[in-house]
């Protein structure tokens, strides 16, 4: 188990720069966010499922790592229809359910939003290697190199965490205080995981020390982080996406603004 | 192989004066009273008693002891004459842990990571990396995952790091404690290849003396109380030391004597037996099946050795014979007399019935403590048991002194030293005295003295009738306690049969 698994893959989609991708990703969410309209989520849904051709992801892959988002926009969608602020034509009512035209329209509106800002997310961060997204952080957006190698390195011992998790299990287990209640039992274990998680992170940071990490010279990179044309172009197409989204939800008057 | 050649970098010089350290928080210097001079390019190894401050020294010449919030200094230790700390990568410092060394996902960026902090130019790093991870003989991709490599790999991988950043000064901290003998080999020859090519300064400490002692020029001992104890050519310091280096719990070669010795054999007959095990088949998560096909019995006061390559399945088989996890097929069952009255199957006991029967101490102590002080740590299973007080009280003074803990009783156990844990970690399940004891590299980066105290206790439990299982890749301790061994072979393939020995 390792949250730092390298990424491969030869098309175009996996050199991009990692912040290229934060940032369409973002922009596109940013813009979406700003209505609760079905229209934009389908013109952008849309086109991000033409793009999507171009990615280089297999069906496998693409199907596999956007199940989470297949599974709770539809479930999130049917929440709204049954329990949605009731407006309009009422079709069904059962307790406090009320299936309204209100409600079904805003059900099919949210489940396609949550598609049309969950699937690029992900389409763009499966192919995101971490030791790259923090050499972008730092050379290309200028975050503090201490605090992004830091995270970057205490990542790593994520992994470490489950094993430790797992071991601990077991030994409570052993040491006869594994019968009791869950909930108590979880919350030792939790505080356990706590202290280890501690020494470990310690351990690592002088490791880390001992390679002159935080000594007072100006710092080189040995992975030289770019932000070219691949990357300008990728964040244009996320700004056109996002662009003719709100045009055609402005001009066929579906536009809602959500704080008005 | 150019290695050091090129930019080979100025050895540097130690020099203590009267130096001292005291971690903040505590009473005692952890180093008092040194004073001592390495020159430049000698070779020197650091011995002395666990507690004498080995550790500390080589932090302090790494530069990484801290600041004054971290603790106080007496006294001056100085680099090339200068302060270690002032000049971050003089020195390269390898730690015990090859855990917590990686830094970085792909093996080519952890052995860059040090030379980019000290802002060596791009094509100078890759450069570097390249003759370093050849000299240390690892030949893998640079984009080759870290968290792909075995023990012995990540401490070359480590040693890399370290190399490129061309250090005067070389540290090594215990570097093959926690390593299996194989990788115990791949990293003294590293080391060794490195030596050939390098000039520079290299101080390491080890228990086992065996390992380096061909290698280095010069023996330092530490005395527990502080100063020196002893200096000199390694022969001779260890010919005039070697009793007392040897009661401090170094490894000297040629004193093997002394060592604890069974009373009694193996008394044969099916009447012993605790747990059988046929066809079983070992899992470490439901899906990932370790090892298949193993047929074996655990008996009342009889030794098993459960050894084998990294990988083979040794500590998932120790948990499963434990109790602890399910077996994914075959038979484990306990023998009516073992499971009195509990389930056949060890996995359908309770938390607390499996208290008196299996005990099973883990590979790191530290996963098996729970409770804030030693005497707490030891009441923990008794407590469980609903023990009375008073019996609670008397059995966790009983083991506090045969463990020799009794001065630490009320010190919380994750500040104690390795071999105090380990101590501990025995004692915490001998408290409720079961009729099982499973081990999981119960001397893993132990020294001698602690190993001599381990064996002993066992061999005593043994005698008195304690079924033992123990996981191991330390050979002097399967002669010293096995009466029989079960070796599991590499993945995929199958185990071979218990040998008799």
């Amino acid at each position: 188990m390792s949250l730092l698994s390298i990424p491969e893959g030869t098309r175009a989609i996996f050199r991009v720069n990692p912040v290229a991708k934060l940032a369409s990703a973002l922009l596109l969410a940013g813009v979406l966010m700003l209505t609760i309209d079905w229209v934009s989520a389908l013109v952008a849904l849309g086109c991000e499922l033409v793009l999507f051709f171009w990615a280089g992801l297999s069906a496998r892959m693409f199907l596999l790592r956007t199940l989470p988002v297949w599974l709770a926009a539809p479930t999130a969608g049917l929440t709204t229809l049954l329990y949605g602020q009731a407006a309009g034509q009422v079709y069904w009512a059962f307790g406090l359910i009320h299936v309204t035209q209100g409600s079904s329209e805003l059900a099919v509106a949210t489940t396609l939003r949550i598609l049309a800002i969950g699937l690029p997310s992900v389409v763009l961060f499966v192919t995101v290697d971490p030791t790259d997204l923090a050499d972008g952080l730092a050379q290309v957006v200028r975050l503090p190199s201490r605090f992004v190698l830091g995270g970057l390195a205490g990542l790593r011992l994520v992994g470490l965490f489950i094993d430790d998790w797992r071991a601990l299990e077991l030994a409570r287990r052993a040491r006869g205080i594994g019968d009791g209640g869950a909930i108590r039992r979880l919350a030792g274990q939790a505080f356990a995981l706590l202290v280890l998680s501690i020494r470990r992170g310690s351990k690592l940071a002088t490791a880390m020390e001992a390679r002159g990490f935080g000594a007072p010279i100006r710092r080189t990179w040995a992975r030289p982080s770019t932000f070219g044309g691949r990357e300008y172009a990728l964040v244009g197409m996320g700004l056109i996406v996002a662009l003719l989204a709100v045009v055609v939800s402005v001009a066929t008057g579906n536009w809602h603004f959500v704080l008005a | 192989m150019t290695a050091a050649n090129s930019a080979t970098p100025r050895s540097a010089s130690v020099d203590a004066r009267g130096w001292g350290w005291r971690h903040a928080g505590r009473t005692g210097w952890a180093v008092a009273r040194l004073d001592l001079r390495i020159e430049p390019g000698e070779r020197v190894l650091l011995l002395g008693a666990s507690g004498a401050g080995k550790s500390t020294l080589l932090h302090a010449l790494a530069g990484v002891l801290g600041g004054d919030d971290e603790g106080e200094q007496h006294g001056r230790l100085l680099v090339n004459g200068g302060e270690p700390a002032a000049a971050r990568g003089q020195a390269g410092l390898l730690l015990q842990d090859p855990d917590s060394q990686v830094i970085l996902a792909r093996v080519g960026d952890d052995v860059a990571f040090g030379c980019e902090n000290l802002g060596v130019p791009r094509e100078e790093i890759w450069r570097r990396v390249h003759e370093c991870l050849a000299l240390v003989g690892l030949d893998v991709p640079l984009g080759h995952p870290t968290s792909a490599l075995s023990g012995g790999q990540k401490q070359r991988l480590a040693l890399a790091g370290v190399l490129a950043m061309r250090p005067g000064l070389l540290l090594l901290d215990e570097p093959t404690a926690n390593l299996d003998p194989d990788g115990v080999i791949e990293v003294r020859d590293a080391v060794a290849r490195v030596l050939e090519h390098s000039a520079a300064t290299f101080i390491v400490i080890e228990h086992r003396v065996a390992i380096w002692q061909d290698l280095v020029n010069r023996v330092i001992v530490l005395d527990q109380t502080g100063g020196v104890l002893a200096d000199g050519r390694p022969d001779d310091v260890l010919t005039s030391q070697g009793e007392r280096l040897s009661m401090a719990g170094v490894w000297v070669p040629g004193r093997g004597h002394g060592m604890p010795v069974r009373r009694t054999i193996v008394r044969g007959g099916s009447d012993g037996i605790l747990l059988r095990a046929e066809s079983l088949v070992i899992a470490r998560t439901k899906s990932v099946v370790v090892a298949r096909d193993i047929d074996l019995t655990v008996g009342a006061g009889t030794a098993l050795a459960v050894t084998g390559p990294n990988g083979s399945g040794k500590s998932t088989l120790a948990l499963t014979l434990g109790g602890l996890l399910k077996p994914s097929g075959g038979q484990l069952e306990a023998s009516a007399g073992f499971a009195a009255g509990a389930a056949a199957a060890p996995i359908g006991w309770t938390s607390r019935q499996l208290l008196t029967r299996v005990g099973t101490v883990f590979q790191d102590p530290e996963h098996q403590f729970v409770a804030g002080t030693v005497r707490a740590e030891l009441a923990v299973g008794p407590r469980a048991l609903g023990r009375s007080g008073p019996a609670v009280d008397a059995r966790v003074d009983t083991l506090l002194q045969r463990l020799r803990l009794d001065h630490l009783a009320e010190a919380n156990p994750f500040t104690l030293s390795g071999g105090e844990k380990r101590r501990l970690s025995v004692g915490t399940v001998l408290a409720t005295q079961p009729r099982l004891l499973v081990l999981d590299e119960p001397t893993f980066g132990q020294d001698f003295r602690t190993w001599r105290e381990v064996v002993a206790l066992l061999l005593e439990l043994i005698d008195d009738g304690t079924g033992v299982l123990a996981v191991s890749h330390d050979s002097d301790f399967v002669a010293a306690v096995a009466d029989r061994e079960y070796r599991l072979l590499p993945p995929v393939a199958t185990s071979q049969p218990v040998v008799q020995r």
